[in-house]
């Protein structure tokens, strides 16, 4: 099976020998491969039941619950890395979210979908009506999306916060963008941290 | 042939004089019998044991068909070839706790020193004193390490006692159904169990042996026990308003409905195969346990290596999610390896005997996965 894109990048980002959580884990395929390609001590979050049954089956391990409460069980700097993969626009409080992130991992993994690339943007321009993209399936009615953001909104959010962003991979189809990230990827993944007070 | 096939009790005694087992409460008691069963092989190395432990009623016999009762065991479609615990590949041990009434001594036993039964001379015990006696179970057999404990409701604190007490000789745990420490509410419950039970004459402060049995109490505690290892909703489905045998309500005390002669049949055939007394040890002993009584919650898992997976049910109101999701947070805080799962079900507490297909295929998997 070949890796998925995003998860190769994500793959990339992390050390050899980490702890890493992984929230909204899904069935526990990144942490399946952390586990394998880089001997990570890997756990994750995830809030659908069937995920989970895949996750135990992989030997991942992992906690049924939702990523808005489940940090708290958590104490300062306990991971090496935190994962919001696909998962930060579905969750109640972003911001809490990211900043409780922040204090249990020593650097955070982002990644969204970039909902102002160029397709989404026609499609709302001469269709008038909310984009369905490739990597945005879903209509208003159905999707489990909460936040729609692009990757500049990202670097705005971290910026007023004094997040650092060390990494900014953006991806459209099988590939990297060079440049012009704003309209052309599809998804971005970023490597944040905030500096010790 | 997909089970253990005619299984038979096996009993192992110790604690003679002056080696007695020596309980929580400091009281020594012995010579201790306790039964058990076991299914599978141990293989060369002893390392495939793994270690059930039954609900307040439970017994020994957890699988296989019963050489002498022809009984089928309470676990059983969790326990055999090819099943969720694999007697191709681990050797199970199930033991009759200690205060028990299914061959381990407990207060319908014959106290060697009077000739008699204990009765209430039969000294109280707590959860740790059950997983302690079975440790002597366990080192006789020359298991130095248990590949897995696993059990639920009471057999789910006995399993999680066993990882904070006997860290180093247990590699996993499964928790099911189970919590750390009895709310008020389920205090309440067991009391208005066992005020049933010594409010019938025939309980006669404990000594019915050989007498007539306290049977109404005993029927009554069982009732309030199926009340509480049910939901609402399953209630509702399986009895709704239907009536027994009748096309319209008596307007008299006699049985109406369905749910009354099913709670009352459930109460009848208790007595029969369960012992009063030991009920009211047993119900006593889940009381008593307390994970936090010395430490906070989190302390209790310090340095513990075992690797847990928990599994609650949505329906079960009797040992609600919520106090397995504090054992997970405590055991967290230590970066204990820990897998918690909430299945969907209507069947309450029950469900850890009755919803097999989801809690085999985690069992399974989970114990694939422990190295």
């Amino acid at each position: 099976m070949t890796m998925r894109i995003d998860h190769k990048y994500i793959l990339e980002m992390i050390k050899p020998d980490s702890r890493v959580l992984d929230l909204g884990c899904g069935d526990g395929e990144l942490l399946s491969l952390l586990m394998k390609q880089k001997n990570c001590h890997a756990s994750g979050i995830e809030i659908d039941e069937k995920a989970i049954y895949k996750c135990v089956e992989r030997g991942v391990s992992v906690s049924h619950g939702d990523i808005d409460s489940s940090l708290a069980d958590y104490s300062d700097k306990r991971f090496d890395y935190v994962v919001l993969n696909e998962s930060l626009q579905e969750v109640l409080d972003p911001e809490k979210v990211i900043a409780e992130a922040l204090r249990v991992g020593k650097k955070v993994i982002v990644g969204i979908p970039n909902f102002c690339n160029l397709n989404a943007r026609l499609q709302i321009f001469f269709l008038g009506r909310v984009p369905v993209t490739q990597g945005l399936p879903y209509k208003w009615y159905n999707t489990p999306n909460l936040r729609f953001l692009s990757i500049k909104d990202f670097r705005d959010f971290c910026a007023e916060r004094s997040i650092t962003i060390e990494r900014e991979c953006a991806i459209a189809g099988q590939q990297e963008v060079p440049f012009a990230r704003n309209l052309f990827s599809e998804i971005a993944i970023f490597l944040i941290s905030r500096s010790s007070k | 042939m997909s089970d253990p096939q005619f299984v038979e009790t096996q009993y192992f005694t110790f604690g003679q004089a002056p080696n007695e087992l020596v309980l929580k409460s400091g009281v020594k008691l012995g010579p201790v019998t306790l039964a058990y069963e076991t299914y599978g092989q141990l293989n060369a190395d002893k390392s495939n044991a793994i270690l059930i432990f039954h609900a307040l009623t439970g017994d020994a016999h957890a699988a296989g068909c019963h050489k002498d009762t022809k009984n089928t065991g309470w676990w059983n479609p969790m326990i055999g070839l090819g099943k969720a615990f694999d007697t191709n590949k681990y050797f199970i041990i199930c033991v009759n706790c200690l205060g028990g009434c299914k061959g381990s001594t407990g207060p319908s036993s014959v106290n060697p020193a009077t000739g008699k039964p204990y009765g209430l001379s039969f000294p109280v015990i707590t959860i740790e004193d059950m997983v302690v006696s079975q440790k002597y179970l366990i080192d006789h057999l020359g298991i130095k390490k248990l590949l897995a404990a696993s059990g639920g409701s009471m057999g789910g604190l006995m399993a999680l006692e066993w990882s904070v007490r006997f860290p180093d000789t247990l590699q996993s745990a499964i928790l099911i159904a189970t919590n750390y420490k009895h709310t008020a509410q389920q205090i309440a419950l067991h009391e208005v169990a066992r005020q049933a039970i010594m409010s019938d004459p025939n309980w006669n402060k404990g000594d019915y042996y050989g007498k007539e049995l306290p049977a109404q109490g005993m029927a009554v505690s069982r009732m309030i026990g199926h009340i509480t290892y049910m939901s609402e909703k399953s209630m509702e489905e399986k009895f709704g308003r239907k009536l027994q045998g009748k096309e319209k309500v008596g307007y008299d005390f006699s049985h109406d409905f369905e749910v009354e002669n099913y709670l009352k049949y459930r109460g009848a055939s208790f007595v029969q195969r369960f012992d009063a007394n030991s009920y009211l040890y047993l119900s006593k002993a889940l009381d008593y346990f307390d994970l936090s009584e010395d430490t906070d919650l989190a302390g209790a898992f310090k340095g513990v290596k075992t690797k847990f997976l928990i599994i609650t049910f949505t329906s079960d109101w009797l040992y609600p999610s919520y106090q397995s999701k504090d054992i997970v947070k405590a055991m967290k805080t230590n970066n204990v390896d820990v897998s918690f799962i909430e299945i969907d079900t209507n069947y309450g507490h029950d469900s850890f005997l009755v919803e097999i297909e989801g809690q085999s295929k985690l069992v399974s998997h989970f114990l694939n996965n422990v190295k």
